[in-house]
C-alpha cells in the first residue's frame, strides 16, 4: 500500500503544471489506448475528449475549440495523414498544435508527420515524463503563437497577421510597388493647449479609431503612429490590385468619418479637426524591422519621403489631400484631381508634379 | 509468472496510471482482443490487407503497453508481413492468446 501512496502523491504531483487546465483531443481507434491516454492526460489536469477514428475528430475539431491534439495515425475511415491534411489546408485549426501518437515503424513516417505540419512525435506505449514534457511544450508554445498573433493584430489587418504567420516573421527586406500614406491633424499643437490632457487623449483614440477603420477597410496597413501623426502603407505585405486608387479610396474616407465626427464636436461646442493627408506611389523597401523581441512592419525610400512631404504640403496650399504623379498616373480619371504644377521639395534634387483631390470628389 | 509479460513494464504503468484503473485497463482489453484476433482471421480469408495490417497494429500497440512481450511480438510480424504471414503465424498467435490473457489476468488481479 505505500507504494500506492507514493503513486499517488507523485500523480498529485504532476497535475501541477504550467498547462494544467487545456481541452484535449485524442483521436485513436483503439479502445485500451484512448482510456489510457485519457487517463494519463486527466492526471496531468487536462481536460480530455475522445475521437475513435480521423473523421469523427475533424468534427469535434471544427465544432468545438481545443488546445491541443494528440494524434494516432493508424485509424479507419480517416487516419492520422488524413486528418493534419485537413487541418493544415484549414486556417481555423492549422496553428493548432497537433502531437503524433504511435507506433509507427521506420522513420519515414514520422518524418511525414512533421512534415505535414504535427508539434511532435511520442511513441507508443508513452512514456508519461515525456508526454507532461511534450505536452506542456506545445501548449506553451501555443499560447505565445496565440499572443503573438493577438499583438500583431493590434497594428494590422487579419491578413497581414496571417502573412507574418506564413513568413514565420522574418526580419528581412524586399523592394516592392507600394503606396504610401501620410496623415495628421492641423493645428494639432494649439488644440493640445486648449483642452485638457484627458480630452486630449480621448480625441486621440477617437481619431486613431476612426482612421484605422478607413485605412484597414481599403486594405492598408497603419505602420506609425506618432502624436496625431500616422503612416500607412497599401499593397504591402499583402499585394493590392490597384494600391493607389486603395489609398485614395482610404482618404476620401477618412476625410469623411472626420467630416461626421465634427458634427458631433460643433454639437458639443469644441472646435472641429482638419486633417493633411499626403499619398505618393512607387518602389520601396518593405520589411519587418526592429529585433526578434520587438518588430514593426515598416517602408523605407524615397516615396516615403515623398508622401511626408506632400503631406506637411497640404498647410502651404490649404488642400485636404495630396498626391504624386505616380499615384496621379495609375488612378487615371477615378477620382477628380487638380495639377497644381511642380514643387521643389526639401532633400529632392528635382521638383516633382502634385495633385489635389477636387473637394467635390471628398463629397 | 513465465516469459509472456514483462513485469517491469506493468509496474510502471501501475505507477503511472494508478493499480486500480490498470486493472479496469486490462478487463478493457481482454474485451477487445478477442475482436481483433477476430479481424485478423476475417481480414487474412478476405485478403484484405489493409484491414489485415491494422489490426496487427493495434494489437501489438496494446501488448506493448501492459508489458506482453511474446504476444506483442507475435503481433509485430504479422504487422511486418501482412498477409504473406500466412496461416500458421496466425495460429500460433492464436494458440498463445489464451495463455498470456491469462497471465495478463492474474497480474492485474496482483497474483
Amino acid at each position: 500500500m505505500a507504494n500506492e501512496a507514493g503513486a499517488a502523491a507523485s500523480r498529485a504531483r504532476m497535475a501541477t503544471g504550467p498547462g494544467a487546465g487545456a481541452r484535449l483531443l485524442v483521436a485513436d481507434d483503439n479502445k485500451v489506448n484512448r482510456l489510457l491516454m485519457t487517463r494519463s492526460l486527466e492526471l496531468l489536469g487536462h481536460k480530455v475528449a475522445t475521437a475513435e477514428n480521423g473523421r469523427v475528430a475533424l468534427e469535434m475539431l471544427r465544432s468545438a475549440t481545443y488546445d491541443l491534439v494528440l494524434l494516432d495515425m493508424e485509424m479507419p475511415e480517416l487516419d492520422g495523414f488524413g486528418v493534419l491534411e485537413q487541418m493544415a489546408a484549414d486556417n481555423q485549426l492549422r496553428s493548432l498544435p497537433v502531437i503524433v501518437t504511435s507506433s509507427l515503424e521506420g522513420v519515414a513516417d514520422i518524418v511525414r508527420c512533421i512534415e505535414l505540419g504535427a508539434d511532435d512525435y511520442l511513441h507508443k506505449p508513452v512514456n508519461p515524463v515525456l508526454l507532461k514534457a511534450r505536452i506542456n511544450s506545445s501548449l506553451e508554445k501555443k499560447r505565445l503563437r496565440d499572443q503573438q498573433q493577438e499583438l500583431i493584430k493590434r497594428f494590422a489587418t487579419s491578413e497581414v497577421a496571417d502573412d507574418l504567420q506564413e513568413s514565420g516573421f522574418a526580419l528581412g527586406g524586399r523592394r516592392v510597388r507600394a503606396t504610401v500614406m501620410f496623415s495628421d491633424i492641423r493645428g494639432f499643437t494649439a488644440l493640445v493647449e486648449s483642452q485638457s490632457p484627458e480630452e486630449t487623449i480621448e480625441l486621440l483614440n477617437t481619431y486613431y479609431t476612426l482612421m484605422f477603420d478607413a485605412i484597414t477597410g481599403q486594405g492598408g496597413v497603419v505602420n506609425q503612429m506618432i502624436g496625431d501623426g500616422l503612416m500607412a502603407i497599401f499593397g504591402a505585405p499583402q499585394a493590392l490590385t490597384d494600391s493607389p486608387l486603395a489609398a485614395v479610396r482610404a482618404a476620401l474616407d477618412m476625410v469623411e468619418m472626420i467630416d461626421l465626427f465634427n458634427v458631433e464636436r460643433v454639437g458639443m461646442d469644441k472646435e472641429p479637426i482638419r486633417i493633411g493627408i499626403g499619398i505618393a506611389s512607387g518602389e520601396v523597401v518593405a520589411g519587418y524591422t526592429g529585433t526578434q523581441q520587438r518588430a514593426t512592419y515598416t517602408c523605407i525610400g524615397d516615396t516615403v519621403n515623398l508622401a511626408a512631404r506632400l503631406e506637411a504640403h497640404t498647410k502651404e496650399v490649404q488642400r485636404g489631400i495630396l498626391l504624386d504623379g505616380d499615384t496621379q498616373a495609375a488612378l487615371g480619371d477615378k477620382v477628380p484631381l487638380d495639377a497644381l504644377g511642380k514643387v521643389m521639395f526639401k532633400g529632392k534634387s528635382v521638383a516633382v508634379p502634385v495633385y489635389a483631390v477636387k473637394a467635390q470628389a471628398q463629397r | 509468472m513465465p516469459d509472456t509479460i514483462d513485469k517491469n513494464t506493468f509496474s510502471e504503468l501501475q505507477e503511472a496510471a494508478g493499480a486500480e484503473f490498470v486493472t479496469e485497463l486490462v478487463d478493457t482489453f481482454l474485451e477487445e482482443a478477442p475482436g481483433m484476433l477476430a479481424e485478423l482471421r476475417g481480414a487474412m480469408d478476405a485478403q484484405q490487407a489493409d484491414k489485415f495490417r491494422r489490426a496487427a497494429h493495434s494489437l501489438k500497440s496494446n501488448c506493448h503497453t501492459f508489458g506482453v512481450t511474446r504476444l506483442g511480438a507475435m503481433a509485430r510480424e504479422l504487422e511486418a508481413n501482412g498477409l504473406e504471414s500466412g496461416a500458421g503465424a496466425l495460429d500460433a498467435l492464436e494458440a498463445h492468446y489464451a495463455e498470456a490473457a491469462s497471465d495478463l489476468k492474474e497480474l492485474s488481479r496482483g497474483e
